[in-house]
């Protein structure tokens, strides 16, 4: 350096790994949900772009989807939000034996969740190669089985990494508490998705 | 069997290893600190560690070459093509080659030169700007180097094996569709766009973390350097516009195979989407690229005109509505698809609006440079080449934002000339700039004045003798894409001034490789701050060193350099020992924690390669992207599982 150091501040006291805004984790995951938050809007605006030039929606002669895979998985995700608050908020207040309790539940949710989404596929009464309307279907659905599959894996590497001794740093806590605030994200998003896919087809 | 873990006997364990911490401070500084730092920070030697680097430099080095070679290959093909133009009924090429040609050149320029050239200079200059050691996700950055590579590769290679695509950069349906495109030369473009856009994506989530978290103390937003606000800007828009490309070019790929009809009418699809999506991408690309190009202008007005940009505040707001405006305009290209009324009028005002910011920021430097005592040395000079020729496409683009005088010249040349006057003149000649204005901070050494005026001259010149006929042929009436045209309808002399124009500007290229060339192997040493310059990355050696600054600074104004002569404020009490980086707040950059940097790691180059696999065999299959997923995924976690089960006294990332 060419200049001369003057020092002033002592930064050596600062913490480390903080919850929230202060971490880098939660600004990258905010980046990457706005960045999928933005590929459902446009996924979204194709729905309704594509349905703008129907006269009726689902075309002629296909039915709707059948109500009872796709409700099922939406309240059970609603549902699964009790225990991701809990899990967040035990890895807030550094809580890990309850951390290493409740991701096992949330990796099983998981499962459940994608048994579901299965047979989802099965009820929606069209195929993919059979319009445009099958295509946007399956295209929402597909997606959001990304999305969920995602935080599957993500849940069950973190659920296997907290029984290790490093599941005692702080900063998998921080890990478990974003990959929870990405799970609000995983539910949020399939409500749209959920009124789009059932209900639309039913109301236009 | 171990023993179980025995957590109150490790936390004492913990508590005695923290004593021995080293840090920075007036007792661990100098060339003690740099050795300590040289260690901690250092990557492992070899073809490994140059697989594995995480250093943003290494990175940003890499994409600024990579993108220049794809300048030059880009160049090479739109020589051919004005080879080709030169003369009317030319058979040097014929018509279904030079598709690929201008296909080949258009893609190449936008994905592969023009948003990587842009993202690899900031992620090299931002993290020095703003005072850091490290971008933030440092493996995430490595990783998008490599995905923008392949990328590549994979269009280079098609086009070297004869499949190279043939449909116009947009790509527009239903000549892309399983139709009119059969084989796989659509394919090839559409996943080169999946590569580069998972590139650009993860490189704007690396700027925009690092620019709000990673600033030095006392950089507040309203201290931030210009160039770095402009990057915030495009990361933002990069993370709402990419989404729209990655979608197009997902459900075409999907369309040829798998058979979904999202773009065919037949089918109740609509061609229309696919030029929706793409434009709601494509509009906001050009400020991608434009935007950057603006902030190396406001350094380089800023460095020789010796005095602050006028106005600060109005080039800031000016930067972010153009970048709110930029989602506004993307039916202007639709004009001739045709629109309701409300839609010609709102977009065509929303078009002209989006003059009002720029022209503000040409304001704002002339003014700069009135108020200045301006030194015109070469960076200088781009830009003074950028405010005329980028004012000349400026005012044909507000022409053609008028929907009947865009009918009229729909897909004709003078489209091609106004968009390469903005283009060029709007982000080459301050890229051009750049380069020089920050060669010696990336080598050490100083390129060459003489032949820098000389490059610059010709340049300027050579690219109005070749783009300014082409306004005149398009007025003509000569259509855009088409690889010959008759004699005797006035283009022959327009065309004949564009090729020779065209040679100009390529030998003018080539003189400025030569001298990046001839000053790496023997320019003029440069000292830390050549050219006086107030901003931070001239306050660490040139080039600047693994850890980039030795301690970090504490900012008491928008330009630290001028106002701090002899002595430079800093922070002590920062990690040595280990790679650690100081992490402030979003507006005030009050220091908030410390966080620690990942080694380098192998598992990005991994992790992209099996991506790599993942995209091109999903080209032939649908099973691809059910199998083709596995790999990736067992990448990524072996990417973030941490090497060792050990805890450590303060975390650190291996």
């Amino acid at each position: 350096m060419s200049l001369e150091p003057h020092f002033t501040e002592d930064v050596s006291e600062l913490p480390h790994d903080l919850f929230g805004p202060a971490s880098l984790t939660w600004w990258g995951t905010l980046g990457f949900m706005v960045i999928e938050g933005a590929a459902f809007g446009l996924v979204f605006a194709a729905y309704f772009f594509l349905m703008n030039q129907e006269a009726q929606w689902p075309p002629q002669p296909w039915d709707p989807p059948d109500l009872l895979a796709g409700t099922l998985f939406t309240l059970l995700i609603l549902l699964s939000e009790i225990p991701n608050t809990l899990v967040k908020k035990a890895a807030e207040a550094e809580d890990l034996e309850k951390v290493r309790g409740l991701l096992p539940l949330m990796v099983a949710i998981g499962v459940a969740l994608l048994a579901i989404r299965g047979f989802e596929f099965n009820s929606l009464n069209v195929m993919w190669y059979s319009n445009a309307y099958g295509s946007i279907q399956w295209a929402l659905l597909l997606l959001h089985l990304t999305h969920l599959l995602t935080d599957w894996v993500d849940s069950t590497v973190l659920a296997a990494l907290v029984q290790t001794p490093i599941g005692y740093e702080r900063r998998r806590m921080v890990d478990v508490a974003e990959n929870a605030m990405y799970w609000r994200f995983v539910w949020l998003t399939w409500l749209p998705i959920y009124v789009m896919i059932y209900w639309v087809p039913r109301w236009v | 069997m171990n023993a179980p873990f025995d957590k109150a006997a490790d936390d004492r364990r913990l508590a005695q290893e923290r004593r021995k911490i080293v840090r920075d401070g007036p007792r661990m500084t100098g060339a003690k600190l740099r050795a300590r730092l040289e260690k901690s920070w250092a990557r492992p030697p070899g073809f490994f560690g140059w697989l594995a680097t995480v250093d943003h430099k290494e990175i940003g080095r890499r994409y600024i070459v990579t993108a220049l070679i794809f300048l030059a290959l880009g160049g090479a093909l739109a020589i051919m093509m004005r080879l080709q133009l030169s003369k009317p009924d030319n058979d040097l090429v014929g018509a279904s080659r030079y598709n690929e040609l201008f296909t080949m050149h258009g893609s190449t320029m936008m994905f592969l030169f023009a948003v990587p050239v842009m993202e690899g200079m900031a992620v090299y200059i931002v993290p020095l700007m703003v005072g850091t050691r490290s971008t933030a996700f440092p493996r995430l950055n490595a990783f998008s180097y490599f995905m923008y590579l392949f990328g590549g590769l994979l269009l280079w290679g098609a086009f070297v094996l004869n499949v190279g695509p043939d449909i116009g950069w947009f790509a527009y349906v239903p000549l892309s569709g399983p139709e009119f495109s059969p084989g796989k030369r659509a394919d090839i473009w559409a996943q080169m766009i999946t590569f580069t856009e998972v590139s650009a994506l993860a490189a704007a989530v690396v700027l925009f973390c690092t620019i709000l978290k990673t600033r030095a103390p006392g950089m507040t937003l309203a201290r931030m350097p210009l160039f770095v606000w402009a990057m915030l800007v495009v990361a933002v828009m990069i993370i709402f516009s990419m989404p729209a490309i990655a979608l197009a070019s997902s459900l075409l790929i999907s369309d040829r195979l798998v058979g979904t009809q999202f773009y065919n009418p037949v089918e109740r699809g609509d061609a229309l989407l696919w030029q929706h999506l793409f434009w709601f991408f494509g509009h906001p690309e050009v400020y991608i690229i434009f935007l950057p190009a603006t902030g190396f202008v406001s350094a380089i007005v800023e460095t020789f005109c010796r005095r602050p940009v006028f106005a600060r505040t109005v080039v800031v707001l000016a930067l972010v509505s153009t970048g709110l405006l930029a989602f506004g305009l993307w039916v202007h290209h639709m004009f001739a698809t045709g629109l309701p009324r409300v839609g010609y009028s709102f977009y065509t005002a929303a078009s002209m609006a989006v003059a009002i910011p720029t022209g503000l920021q040409i304001f704002c430097w002339l003014a700069t440079m009135w108020d200045g005592r301006p030194r015109f040395d070469t960076p200088m000079l781009y830009v003074i080449g950028f405010i005329v020729t980028f004012v000349i496409g400026g005012l044909s683009g507000v022409m053609i934002a008028s929907v009947p005088i865009d009918l009229e010249l729909h897909d004709t040349y003078f489209i091609v000339a106004h968009f390469h006057y903005v283009l060029i003149g709007g982000a080459v000649f301050p890229l051009l700039g750049a380069i020089t204005y920050w060669f010696p901070k990336f080598t050490g050494r100083m390129m060459s004045e003489a032949l820098g005026k000389v490059t610059f001259w010709m340049i300027f010149l050579g690219f109005q003798l070749a783009f300014f006929p082409m306004h005149i042929a398009g007025i003509n009436g000569m259509p855009r894409r088409v690889y010959t045209y008759p004699a005797g309808m006035g283009l022959e002399l327009p065309n004949l001034l564009s090729s020779i124009g065209s040679l100009v500007v390529a030998t003018a290229v080539l003189l400025f490789v030569i001298n990046m060339v001839k000053s790496l192997a023997g320019g003029r040493a440069a000292p830390p701050n050549p050219w006086d310059a107030p901003s931070l990355e001239w306050a660490t050696a040139s080039p600047p060193p693994v850890y980039n600054f030795e301690h970090i600074s504490v900012v008491e104004s928008e330009t630290p350099l001028w106002d701090n002569r002899d002595r430079l404020p800093v922070v002590t009490g920062l990690r040595v020992d280990e790679k650690e980086i100081l992490l402030t707040t979003i507006v005030t950059a009050a220091p908030e924690s410390r966080e620690p940097v990942p080694e380098a790691s192998i598992w990005p180059f991994v992790s992209a390669c099996a991506v790599g696999v993942f995209f091109i065999a999903s080209i032939f299959s649908p099973w691809a992207v059910l199998f083709g997923a596995i790999p990736p995924a067992i990448a990524l976690i072996a990417w973030f599982w941490p090497k060792s089960l050990d805890r450590q006294p303060e975390p650190v990332i291996t």
